[in-house]
């Protein structure tokens, strides 16, 4: 039941998300959307319901370094698609790594 | 919930600069058009099963580890991809069979998530440091404000920033 909460809960929020992406107009400001806090939005609200806010405040935390791998992950796609022009689909895949490795490298130096 | 200080004056400015600047942003609703009931399904699963990922990390392997994927770039590869594929239709019926266009747009709507990418670690500090002192509903809310206040405004000074720079490449030099 849990998990059946949580993927409608994650589903709605990132769709509602992704919806002010298509309709906002021009295509930079739409750009934001797609770095919007939707996922931590669903699963912060669902943690904080199952598990408390002490908790949800140390996965918030480790937010911060995920983030931070985000704006390296969106630099890459910037280059891969604008000056590379690669297409969307193999930039936005193939620069996946560098948001695990620039996360999961700070988490491992600074977190864990 | 109750801000005091720092924080109350934090949340004046921001709003302040947001609500001043003339903001040149629009609704296209004619936009949903373009997508698909396959996109909507696909970015709602999507969106589910990254929500159940990041849950499951944290239960098994631990807050600090499954914090991590709250900032996973869930749903940019799909909304990436459809800008690249919307623009690709429209240049067919103009009689140009390859065009760069679409992923140009996508590029401009990556820089756009670079911006976001910067406010949502202002998102993670207010909630990892609001969520244990101040009611959780509040926190969410006013870290979410935050997050549009700060991408709102980097965007509207890179605009600026561009506008500058393209004057100064008009000006000839004396």
């Amino acid at each position: 039941m849990e998990l059946l909460i949580r993927v409608l809960t994650g589903g709605a929020i990132i769709s509602v998300f992704a919806l002010a992406g298509d309709v906002l107009k021009p295509k930079s400001f739409a750009g934001l959307f797609a770095a919007a806090p939707s996922v931590a939005l669903a699963s912060l609200a669902l943690t904080i319901v199952n598990d408390g806010a002490a908790f949800a405040a140390v996965e918030a935390r480790s937010m911060v370094v995920g983030a931070l791998g985000f704006f390296v992950y969106a630099r890459c796609c910037v280059d891969l698609m604008g000056t590379r022009h690669q297409s969307a689909m193999s930039a936005t895949l193939c620069a996946l790594p560098v948001w695990a490795a620039v996360s999961f490298t700070l988490w491992a130096l600074l977190l864990r | 919930m109750r801000i005091t200080g720092l924080g109350r004056g934090v949340l004046y400015v921001v709003g302040a600069t947001v609500a001043m600047i003339k903001m040149p942003v629009r609704l296209k609703f004619s936009a949903l058009r373009d997508v698909t009931l396959h996109d909507y399904v696909s970015r709602f699963a999507l969106g589910g099963a990254i929500t159940v990922l990041a849950g499951m990390i944290a239960r098994y392997f631990g807050p600090v580890a499954g914090g991590v994927f709250l900032a996973f770039p869930a749903i940019f590869p799909a909304s990436a991809t459809l800008i690249e594929k919307h623009q690709r239709p429209k240049k067919q019926r103009a009689g140009i069979a390859f065009t760069l266009r679409g992923r140009l747009a996508a590029a401009i709507d990556a820089r756009g998530a670079t911006l976001g990418s910067i406010a949502l670690v202002l998102f993670a500090l207010v909630c990892w440091q609001g969520l244990p002192r101040h009611r959780p509903v509040g926190v969410l809310g006013i870290a979410l404000a935050l997050w549009l206040a700060l991408a709102t405004t980097l965007w509207r000074l890179r605009q600026w920033h561009g506008l500058i720079r393209a004057r100064h490449r008009r000006t000839p030099s004396r």
